[in-house]
C-alpha cells in the first residue's frame, strides 16, 4: 500500500499489544448497518509510474500560457498574471521544512515560519504604504470581503457599502455571497465613460464603506485620491484592492489616503494555475489591528532576552473567541505567501520597479500600434492604465480571439463577458515583462489583417 | 553576521537578485499617466543579492520543525506523509500555467482532474453534489452554512437561524455560524463525549437551520449515536453538516450519506495528504445531497457535448467565496493521492490510522490518564492528571518533546477536556517511529516525577525558548522598523 510503512508482521504485534484479535474489532463502534461490506466504486490504485503518465496525459490536454501549441505569445490578464518568477522562488519554497510543517503554533519549533511573516507583514505594509498587513488571507477576493466585514463593526449603524463596478466581478460576487445575510446592503458605483469609478451621491451616512480597485478590471487608473477623500469625508471606512506588481510604479492605497489596502498575491512570484491557490495582502493602520483578521505575527524576547516570534493577538481568532471571532479564518495560503516574501525580497523596490516599467513599457508599445490600425480604438487611452486595457475592436471580441488562436497565440479576454453592457467588441488585453517585442508585432500584424478584412465603419 | 538577522537587516541599497534582461520596445512613458497616480517613495523592501537571499531562507528554514524531519503527532490535524510526487507535478506548465478565462476546449485536462477528484469525493462521502471551490476546511463550513440558509429561506423557513454546534467542536464551527447569519447553540457532551441526545432533543427545534457534528468527534470518537442523531434533526425539519477533519478514521469503511448527513466538508491538507505549508494553503472540498446541489458555489465543471466547461451561471448558486474555480495547485495534489490510493488504499488508510492511535494509546494509558478509556478511532486524547502533583502541565509535555525531537500534541483541544493532549500518528508512520515516540513519552512521565523542573525549563534545544507572548501583545512589534 502507497505510503503505510506497516508491515503485516508490524499489525499483528501491534494488535496483540492493543489486545484485539482484527483490526475490524477495532472498529466496533461503529454501528455494524453504517458499516461498508462492499469496495468503494473507486478505480484501483496506480503506481508512482503509472500516476506520472496519467497526469502527463491529462496536462497534455490544456494550452499553458506559454509552451506548445500557443507558444507564439499570450495576452490574457483579467486578474491572473504570467509574470516572470525567478527560480529561488520554487527553489527556497521548495524545501522540505517550509512545506511539511504546521501552522506555527508552537513557536519555539517554528522560528522559520514565523520569521518568514514578521518580514512578509513588513513588506506587505510597505508595499501597501500601510502602519500592519497580516499573515495574508485565501486570496484578494476573500480578502475584500473580509475587508468590508472589518469596515462595518468599525462603523456601526450604518448599513450600505459601496463598491465600484470596476472592482473585478469575483470579487464583487464573493463580497455578496460573504455579505448576504448580514443586513449589509451592496450598492454599486458605476463606471463613466471615461471607465472611471463615479461615485455620484452614492457615498453618504448611511456608507459604512467604499471599495474601489486600481487598475480597475478595465485596466484604468482610477482616481483613487478622490475616492478616498470622498469616503473619509461622509465618515466610511475606505478600501482600495491593488494590484502588487502595478505598486512599484503607481501611488500606494496608504498613501492615497486609504484606511484598508487588500491585493491578491498571485502576481507575486505565482503562475496562474488556473485559479489557484494564490494569497491576499490585507494591511491597516495600527491602531486597527484588534479588528483585523487572518493571522498576525510579533516579535517578542524569550527568557534569555533573544528575539523571536509568535502568533499574537490570538484572541482575535476562532480558536479562542470561537463564535465571537473576527473571522472564521483558520488554515491560510501560508506556503503561498512564502513565494510572494521570496519574490518581493529578491526584487527589492528597484527590481520591482524595473518589473512594473517593464511591464507598462510593453502595453505601451502595444497599445500604441493597436490603437493606429484601422478600425481598432483604445476607448479609455485619455485615463491611463498600466499593464491592460481595453481595445475596441471592428468586428466581435470573441472572433478576433479565434482569429488569434489560429495564429498561434491566446487572446485577451472577451470583456462581454463581465461587462455585456458594454458591447460584444471589446478586447481586454494585458502585457508582461514576459510579452517579447517579437510576440506584440505578431499581435499586431494579426489584428491588422483582420481590419483588412473587416468591412469599414 | 548574526545568523539570526532579518533580510531587512542584512539589506545594502542598490543589492537585487531579479534583473530583467534589456528591454525590447522603448522604455515606459511615465507621462502618460496621471502624476497624482505615481508612487512617490519606493516600498522599503529587502535589498539582498542571490546568495544572501538563499542563504537566508535556508536558514529559517532549517529552524522548523516539519513531517519530513520529526513525528507530528497533532491531533485532529493528520499530519501524515506529503507524497513528494505531488510536488513535482504541480510544476508541469500543463497544470501550471493555465488561466480558467482560456477556451474551455484549451483547457479540458484541468477540467478533468477537478471532475475525477469530486467524483471520488462522492463515492467516500456517498453524497454526490461536490464542490472544490472552497479555499480551506472552514471555508468549506460557511459555505454549507450559506448552502443551508439559502435552502431554507427558498422554503420560506425564515424562522430558521440556529446551528447547533457539540462544545467539542473545532472553533470555526461557531465562527462560521456566525458569519452566515445565524446563531450558534452549544450542545453538552454527554459523560461519554459524545453527542448528549437529551440536550439535543431539549434544543432541536422549527428554529433549527443545522446541526454540524464533527464524526469521529474530536475525541476520537464514533458517534455511535450517528443515524439518531440525523433522524430527530430531520424530524424537526433541520439539516445535518459533518464536519469531516477526521475522515482519515473512517474512509472507505463507513460512508457519511449513509449516517444520514446531508452536507459535509473534507479538509485535503488533512486526510488527502495535501501539505500544510506552514498554515496552508488546503481546500475544503463540500459533499451534499442531491436536493442541496442546486445552491453550490460556482463556478461548476459542468459536462456538455463538446467537453468540459466552468459554469459560472447557476440561478440558485450561493454564488462565489473567493476567486476562480478553486486551490486548483491543492486539488492536483489531492487527485494525485487519490489515485495512488485506489479503492484499497483508501479503506487500508483508515484501518491502519485507527490502528496506529490505539496502539499508542494502549502503550501510553499507564503512564497517562485517559478520560475515555476505550477503544478510540485515529486519534485520542489523554491528560495530566497523571502527573497533577508535580506541578507538570501539558505546555511542559509538549516543550519537553520539542527537545526529544518531535512535534508536539495537540494540546488544550478540545476544550472539554482539562489539560487535554490529542494525539494522531497517522497511517503512515512505522511501527518504530510509534516506539520511539512511546520511549520518550514514558521519558517525559518519569521525569515529571522526579525532574519536573527539566521539563518546565523545556525547550532548551530550539534557536529560542519559551517566548514571552504577553509582551508581543502588551508592546506590539508587528512589523520591521529600520532605526531612524
Amino acid at each position: 500500500m502507497p505510503f503505510i510503512q506497516n508491515t503485516d508482521a508490524d499489525r499483528a504485534e501491534m494488535l496483540a499489544a492493543i489486545g484485539v484479535k482484527s483490526v475490524d474489532d477495532l472498529f466496533e463502534q461503529i454501528p455494524a448497518e453504517l458499516r461498508l461490506k462492499e469496495a468503494l466504486p473507486i478505480d484501483a490504485g496506480l503506481s508512482e509510474n503509472e500516476l506520472r503518465a496519467e497526469v502527463a496525459e491529462l496536462a497534455s490536454w490544456n494550452s499553458p500560457l506559454a509552451g506548445a501549441p500557443h507558444s507564439k505569445g499570450s495576452f490574457l490578464g483579467a486578474g491572473l498574471y504570467r509574470h516572470f518568477i525567478p527560480t529561488v522562488v520554487d527553489s527556497l519554497q521548495g524545501r522540505h521544512e517550509f512545506v511539511t510543517a504546521y501552522t506555527p503554533y508552537q513557536p519555539e519549533g517554528s522560528q522559520g515560519t514565523l520569521t518568514v511573516f514578521f518580514e512578509f507583514q513588513t513588506m506587505v505594509a510597505e508595499l501597501l504604504g500601510m502602519e500592519i498587513a497580516n499573515a495574508s488571507m485565501y486570496d484578494g477576493c476573500s480578502a475584500a470581503a473580509e475587508a468590508v466585514i472589518m469596515a462595518a463593526n468599525m462603523v456601526r449603524g450604518r448599513d450600505r457599502v459601496v463598491v465600484s463596478r470596476g472592482v473585478h466581478p469575483h470579487t464583487r460576487r464573493t463580497l455578496e455571497t460573504y455579505l448576504r445575510w448580514t443586513g449589509i446592503e451592496l450598492v454599486e458605483a458605476p463606471l463613466g465613460a471615461n471607465g472611471r469609478t463615479e461615485l455620484g451621491g452614492l457615498v453618504d451616512d448611511s456608507t459604512c464603506a467604499v471599495l474601489v480597485q486600481n487598475p480597475n478590471t478595465l485596466g484604468v487608473i482610477e482616481d483613487i485620491e478622490g475616492v478616498a477623500k470622498a469616503s473619509r469625508e461622509a465618515g466610511a471606512v475606505s478600501i482600495c484592492s491593488a494590484y502588487p506588481i502595478s505598486l512599484g510604479l503607481l501611488k500606494s492605497p496608504g498613501r492615497a489616503g486609504f484606511d484598508i489596502a487588500v491585493a491578491d498575491g498571485q502576481s507575486l512570484g505565482n503562475p496562474p494555475a488556473f485559479g489557484g491557490p494564490s494569497f491576499g495582502l490585507f494591511a491597516c493602520a495600527q491602531e486597527h489591528v484588534r479588528r483585523m483578521p487572518g493571522r498576525i505575527v510579533g516579535q517578542t524576547v524569550d527568557g534569555e532576552g533573544r528575539r523571536g516570534f509568535a502568533l499574537t493577538f490570538q484572541t482575535r481568532e476562532q480558536h479562542i473567541r470561537r463564535a465571537k471571532a473576527s473571522s472564521n479564518i483558520c488554515t491560510n495560503n501560508a506556503l503561498i505567501a512564502l513565494r510572494g516574501a521570496i519574490y518581493m525580497a529578491a526584487a527589492g523596490p528597484e527590481g520591482l520597479r524595473e518589473v512594473a516599467e517593464h511591464c507598462l513599457a510593453k502595453a505601451q508599445y502595444a497599445a500604441k500600434a493597436l490603437g493606429d490600425l484601422p478600425g481598432f480604438e483604445l476607448p479609455y487611452a485619455d485615463s491611463g492604465s498600466f499593464n491592460e486595457f481595453v481595445l475596441r475592436c471592428p468586428i466581435p471580441a470573441a472572433q478576433i480571439n479565434r482569429a488569434i488562436d489560429q495564429a498561434g497565440m491566446i487572446g485577451g479576454l472577451d470583456l462581454s463577458r463581465w461587462y455585456p453592457e458594454l458591447g460584444d467588441d471589446l478586447l481586454l488585453l494585458a502585457f508582461t515583462e514576459l510579452n517579447t517585442r517579437e510576440e506584440i508585432d505578431r499581435l499586431v500584424t494579426t489584428l491588422a489583417n483582420i481590419a483588412a478584412a473587416a468591412p469599414v465603419a | 553576521m548574526n545568523k539570526d538577522t532579518l533580510l531587512f537587516e542584512k539589506s545594502r541599497p542598490g543589492q537585487r537578485t531579479l534583473r530583467l534582461g534589456k528591454l525590447d520596445v522603448p522604455p515606459a512613458d511615465l507621462s502618460a499617466l496621471p502624476s497624482a497616480a505615481l508612487r512617490e517613495k519606493p516600498p522599503l523592501l529587502p535589498e539582498v543579492g542571490e546568495l544572501d537571499l538563499v542563504r537566508h531562507y535556508v536558514l529559517l528554514s532549517k529552524k522548523n520543525i516539519s513531517i519530513t524531519d520529526s513525528f507530528y503527532p497533532l491531533g485532529s490535524c493528520t499530519m501524515k506523509y506529503n507524497p513528494v510526487t505531488n510536488e513535482a507535478l504541480v510544476q508541469i506548465p500543463g497544470l501550471a500555467d493555465v488561466h480558467p478565462e482560456e477556451d474551455a476546449g484549451r483547457v479540458q485536462g484541468a477540467l478533468s482532474v477537478m471532475q475525477r477528484l469530486a467524483e471520488g469525493l462522492a463515492a467516500i462521502t456517498g453524497l454526490p453534489g461536490v464542490t472544490l471551490h472552497p479555499a480551506a476546511g472552514a471555508q468549506g463550513e460557511l459555505t454549507a452554512l450559506l448552502v443551508a440558509h439559502a435552502h431554507f429561506h427558498a422554503q420560506g423557513q425564515h424562522q430558521r437561524d440556529k446551528v447547533l454546534i457539540p462544545d467539542s467542536a473545532h472553533g470555526t464551527n461557531p465562527a462560521s455560524a456566525t458569519i452566515a447569519g445565524m446563531k450558534a447553540v452549544e450542545l453538552k457532551s454527554g459523560p461519554d463525549g459524545l453527542v448528549d441526545l437529551e440536550d439535543l432533543d431539549a434544543k432541536v427545534g422549527d428554529d433549527t437551520a443545522v446541526l454540524m457534528i464533527t464524526n469521529p468527534s474530536t475525541l476520537g470518537l464514533f458517534e455511535t449515536n450517528i443515524a439518531q442523531i440525523c433522524e430527530k434533526v430531520h424530524a424537526a425539519g433541520g439539516l445535518v453538516y459533518m464536519d469531516g477533519a477526521n475522515l482519515n478514521a473512517i474512509m472507505g469503511v463507513a460512508r457519511p450519506a449513509d449516517f444520514g448527513v446531508d452536507m459535509m466538508h473534507i479538509n485535503l491538507h488533512k486526510t488527502f495528504s495535501t501539505p500544510h505549508g506552514g498554515g496552508g494553503p488546503g481546500a475544503g472540498p463540500i459533499c451534499v445531497t442531491e436536493a442541496l446541489e442546486r445552491y453550490l458555489p460556482v463556478p461548476r465543471v459542468v459536462e456538455e457535448e463538446g467537453g468540459l466547461r466552468l459554469d459560472y451561471d447557476a440561478p440558485d448558486s450561493i454564488g462565489m467565496l473567493r476567486g476562480w474555480p478553486g486551490n486548483f495547485g491543492v486539488l492536483v495534489r489531492a487527485y494525485a493521492y487519490l489515485r495512488r490510493l485506489g479503492a484499497e488504499g483508501v479503506r487500508r488508510v483508515a484501518e491502519n490510522a485507527v490502528l496506529n492511535a490505539n496502539y499508542l494509546r494502549a502503550k501510553l494509558r499507564e503512564a497517562y490518564h485517559l478520560p475515555f478509556d476505550r477503544v478510540c478511532m485515529h486519534e485520542f486524547v489523554c491528560n495530566t492528571r497523571k502527573q497533577r502533583e508535580s506541578g507538570v502541565h501539558a505546555l511542559d509535555i509538549a516543550k519537553r518533546l520539542i527537545d526529544l525531537g518531535h512535534h508536539p500534541m495537540t494540546i488544550y483541544f478540545p476544550l472539554v477536556v482539562s489539560e487535554a493532549m490529542m494525539i494522531e500518528p497517522t497511517e503512515t508512520e512505522s511501527k518504530s517511529t510509534l516506539d520511539a515516540f512511546v520511549e520518550d513519552m514514558l521519558l517525559i512521565a518519569a521525569e515529571a516525577a522526579t525532574d519536573p523542573e527539566k521539563l518546565h525549563r523545556a525547550p532548551v534545544t530550539t534557536p529560542v525558548g519559551r517566548l514571552d507572548e504577553g509582551r508581543a501583545v502588551r508592546q506590539p512589534i508587528l512589523r520591521y522598523t529600520p532605526a531612524s
